[in-house]
């Protein structure tokens, strides 16, 4: 094991001095490097009995080098030895003879600039037993929520501790640290002569001490209940409820929209003129914002060591700002935003988002309330398949989904189904909001309600 | 500590035989049934083209063990990047403290130590030094967008990438499994968005082999950047399909990605251990139309699912799944074999050191039929011909569902008008009986498939086959 790697995490101060030698040693004058270590354990049961336990050490660099002619390679690696280290900075240089001369990335210009400060307790791992005792409670009460409930054949208890670091060879030297901890239970029930439903539900914390483990156990028994009785639902065109994780997961599928290195790439249903047109009813608006203390594992800094902001994407309805990298900030003349990865090509992508009425506007049709409308509403709980059924860079989508048909104030959930669509259509098609904006691990989003959307449902 | 220490550098070998052995005699007389030590080293390369420049190179190597402890019917599983004495030691007495077990100095360990190694890696350490180099391999893929360029219109963004996996793996247990091999995969994917106003489509196709360090010298640029462009050129004007209910044709090659996501995961003793397949009871039934017969396979020469032993140390076999209609295996690992009492098959499959190994696909297909392709299509009054299948998934309660990349209407047993943003969805159960034809063309095609353990090199196969009725998502 090397002195910059140990069982508690990474020391970055041996990191540079490491990197500081080998980088001179090699003629390298310009380097970045983002590191990251972790400590896993994880727990899963089966009707009462540990299925299997596990537990992970794990770390990993990149490393990018500018050479002579300023052009980047990058190399990453899991062996933080000083032979790997070295072996991945020659490797970055190697690499950097084949870096693009028409995208060069540079240090980020924020790299050193305050971060804000997260609220974050630290908490000490509860270790295996503990997690087990946890698992196997809360997988005998969903069990006993219901006598169609057979088993839980997707359930875990995990919690993480973890470390990240950003250095640069101008000084920069960003380090956060984290406990994480998880459960989901997705439960299996199935009554006799009825096709077998599904469902469940996730819970995020700083540690498992903190996590709600009946809220958990509630939601998945209700969501798996309301399943039981089901019908098929005719093909035709209706008016579709999506809950706040459904609308999280549409908008994210489509993140492309606000992505600069997707337009820069021709990939993007944005162009580089976008910005100021409307995308959207008048009444809505979205931010991106990594910061907001509902966020559970925020980080402080983008892959650059640019600071985590809040930003606007749409504001009624108009597309205020793209998500940057430092490159793409400076082919746009902006600032960057804290939404990069890092590598010789540097990815962009959203954090957390904030979906919901424009303040100050009537926020759509008021008092809307899925129980109370006056035609047949489908309630869409879940998306499915995404990486599947959405064509980002076409907009379009047909997702399989879980939810409810609503006639008359009743729901009855749909055997199966697909809804289908354009995401530009749905933006403009969005009727009002229903409910207070909930927090998800995705985003803050209340109920969507949005026209004339495709619902094909299984004959 | 370790008694012995492994070698700090250099290839997996019989160097460390003598720290293994350490370590699986210190986890039996700690009271595991089995140990299981997983060592590996890898290699990655990918390489990005998009228009006429490379924008991305990203090499990546690494290392890892996963050390796993089995007692009665339980397991735990510990991974880690730190191959130290210390790091092995301390991930294999957390594997045995997961079970309740501690390291004893006086236990009986009752393991005779390992056998010789099994070294399936003899005839394949040059392989990462013959595969092209990043001049080469640039080349290559700049070669294919500018195809891209020359045959196709309208496109908005051509991409090429390629990725190159080496990997290197080491499986001891204390059951005297001692096996050593070397994989390489290589793939090479051509993309286009092609956009004329309102219209837009993108299009893509991966193609790839495993253990052919020359696959990528050999890669026909200009027939894959037609077949691109072809489609592309095609999808572009398409209408959007009307939803509903219909029979269907799927083209053969990545066609099979319905059976793959339909019924093969439901052919895994992961399945059987969760109570989430349908067929756990059925070995012997019919359960599907007697034209169908399946295979999995680990074992055609250069296909991406093709291993010489799996990641638990097995030989590949080929196992037939269904024949006939009937069910014959299901598709095991070693756990699945002690838990549901299926024998394994050699397909205990991880896509790394970071994951335990579980019961996953090779190469996985329909079997070829007596028909051809176009006596399946007159066959069909009024449906859908999906010439290429795009991505799927199956839930946990055995619903799938595919996208259709590139179709077309049936019509009076005709091929007529591409159509665009069809989904096939259905239930496994229900979809098999109704695979009424299978043409004479099966051909195979790579693909990653994601699961338990990780996303995994697989091929996926059939001839054209068709569905007698299967429900069509669009507009």
């Amino acid at each position: 094991m090397s002195e910059q790697q140990n069982s508690n995490g990474l020391n970055a101060e041996h990191l540079r001095s490491s990197l500081e030698q080998i980088a001179a040693a090699n003629g390298i004058q310009r380097w970045d490097l983002g590191a990251a270590c972790s400590t896993d354990i994880s727990v899963q049961v089966d009707r009462g009995e540990p299925k299997q336990m596990k537990g992970a050490q794990r770390s990993s660099i990149t490393v990018r080098v500018w050479n002579e002619q300023g052009l980047v390679g990058v190399t990453s690696t899991s062996d933080l030895s000083g032979s790997g280290l070295e072996r991945a900075l020659t490797g970055a240089k190697d690499a950097s003879a084949f870096g693009n001369a028409d995208d060069i990335p540079a240090f980020s210009p924020l790299a050193t600039a305050p971060l804000a400060e997260l609220h974050q307790p630290i908490h000490a791992p509860q270790g295996i037993l503990r997690l087990l005792d946890t698992l196997k409670g809360a997988e005998q009460d969903l069990l006993g929520r219901h006598a169609a409930i057979s088993t839980v054949p997707y359930n875990g208890l995990a919690e993480r501790s973890s470390e990240r670091i950003y250095l640069n060879s101008d000084g920069a030297c960003r380090q956060q640290q984290l406990s994480t901890a998880s459960l989901y239970l997705y439960a299996r029930a199935e009554e006799t002569g009825r096709k077998p439903r599904s469902a469940g539900a996730v819970r995020l914390a700083y540690g498992a001490g903190e996590l709600d483990v009946d809220g958990c156990v509630n939601e998945a028994a209700e969501r798996t209940i309301s399943h039981l009785d089901y019908a098929p639902i005719d093909t035709g065109r209706y008016t579709c409820v999506f809950s706040p994780e459904a609308f999280l997961d549409l908008v994210g599928a489509f993140s492309n929209l606000f992505n600069a290195r997707a337009v820069l790439d021709g990939v993007s249903l944005s162009h580089r003129d976008s910005i100021g047109e409307t995308l959207a009813v008048p009444f809505l608006d979205i931010h991106d914002n990594g910061l907001h203390p509902a966020n559970i594992g925020a980080s402080a800094f983008d892959g650059e060591g640019t600071p985590t902001r809040r930003l606007a994407l749409l504001e009624g309805g108009v597309l205020r700002n793209f998500l940057h990298s430092e490159a793409t900030a400076r082919a746009f003349g902006v600032a960057p935003t804290g939404h990069a990865g890092l590598g010789a090509k540097v990815s962009v992508g959203p954090d957390w988002f904030e979906i919901g009425p424009t303040p100050g506007s009537n926020g759509g049709e008021s008092g809307l309330d899925r129980f109370k409308a006056g035609q047949p509403i489908v309630w869409i709980d879940s998306l499915s398949a995404l990486h599947a059924g959405v064509k980002a860079s076409q907009g379009s989508f047909s997702l399989p989904f879980d939810g409810w048909l609503i006639s008359g104030g009743e729901p009855r959930s749909i055997e199966a189904a697909t809804v289908a669509g354009d995401i530009r259509q749905v933006l403009k098609a969005i009727v009002g909001f229903e409910g207070e904006a909930k927090v998800t691990p995705d985003g803050l989003c209340p109920m969507v309600w949005v026209e004339g959307l495709s619902v094909t449902g299984e004959a | 500590m370790i008694a012995t220490a492994p070698p700090e550098a250099g290839a997996f070998d019989s160097r460390w035989t003598a720290s293994l052995e350490d370590l699986l005699a210190c986890g039996r007389a700690a009271g595991a049934d089995l140990v299981e030590v997983f060592l590996e080293r890898t290699d990655h390369l990918g390489v990005l083209a998009e228009q006429d420049t490379i924008t991305s190179v990203t090499p990546a190597f690494g290392m890892g063990a996963g050390i796993r402890v089995f007692r009665d019917r339980r397991d735990g599983f510990v991974s880690t990047n730190d191959l130290s004495p210390a790091g092995l030691r301390r991930a294999l007495e957390q594997a045995l403290g997961m079970l309740g077990l501690e390291p004893s100095a006086n236990g009986r360990s009752g393991f005779d130590g390992l056998p010789a190694l099994r070294d399936f890696a003899a005839a394949k350490t040059d392989w990462l030094q013959r595969c092209p180099q990043l001049q080469e391999a640039t080349g290559r893929l700049l070669e294919g967008t500018d195809q891209l360029q020359r045959q196709g219109s309208h496109l908005q963004a051509r991409r090429g990438s390629y990725a190159r996996d080496w990997q290197e793996v080491l499986v001891a247990a204390s059951d005297g499994t001692f096996g050593r091999d070397i994989r390489l995969h290589q793939s090479v994917g051509l993309n286009v968005l092609a956009a004329d106003g309102e219209h837009r489509a993108g299009v893509g196709r991966r193609y790839g082999t495993a253990d052919q360090p020359d696959d990528l010298r050999r890669w026909d640029a200009t027939a894959s950047a037609a077949e691109v462009c072809a489609s592309a050129g095609t999808m572009l004007y398409a209408d959007y399909v009307e939803a509903g209910q219909m029979p269907a044709v799927l083209a053969n090659r990545f066609g099979g990605v319905i059976f793959h996501e339909a019924c093969g995961h439901l052919l895994e003793t992961t399945q059987v251990e969760r109570g989430t397949t349908p067929f756990a009871e059925r070995v012997g039934e019919v359960i599907a139309h007697e034209a169908v017969t399946a295979i999995d396979e680990g074992l055609t020469g250069g296909a991406f699912g093709s291993l010489s032993m799996d990641d638990e140390g097995m030989e590949a076999q080929r196992t037939v799944l269904i024949e006939n209609g009937v069910l014959k295996r299901f598709i095991s690992d070693r756990a699945g074999e002690m838990r549901t009492g299926h024998a394994r098959t050699g397909s205990g499959r991880r896509q790394s050191h970071t994951f335990a190994a579980a019961s996953r696909m090779r190469n996985t297909y329909i079997a070829a039929g007596p028909h051809t392709p176009e006596q399946l299509i007159a066959s069909v009054e009024r449906g859908l011909y999906c010439k290429s299948m795009g991505g799927g998934s199956v839930g946990p309660t055995g619903q799938f569902n595919f996208a259709v990349e590139e179709a077309y209407l049936i019509e009076n047993g005709k091929l007529t008008k591409p159509v665009k943003g069809a989904t096939l969805i259905g239930e496994a159960k229900e979809v098999m009986p109704r695979i009424s034809m299978c043409a004479n063309d099966l051909e195979l095609a790579a693909g990653f498939c994601g699961s338990v353990s990780g996303s995994i090199f697989v091929t996926v196969g059939q001839p054209h086959i068709k569905v007698d009725s299967i429900t069509v998502g669009g507009r």
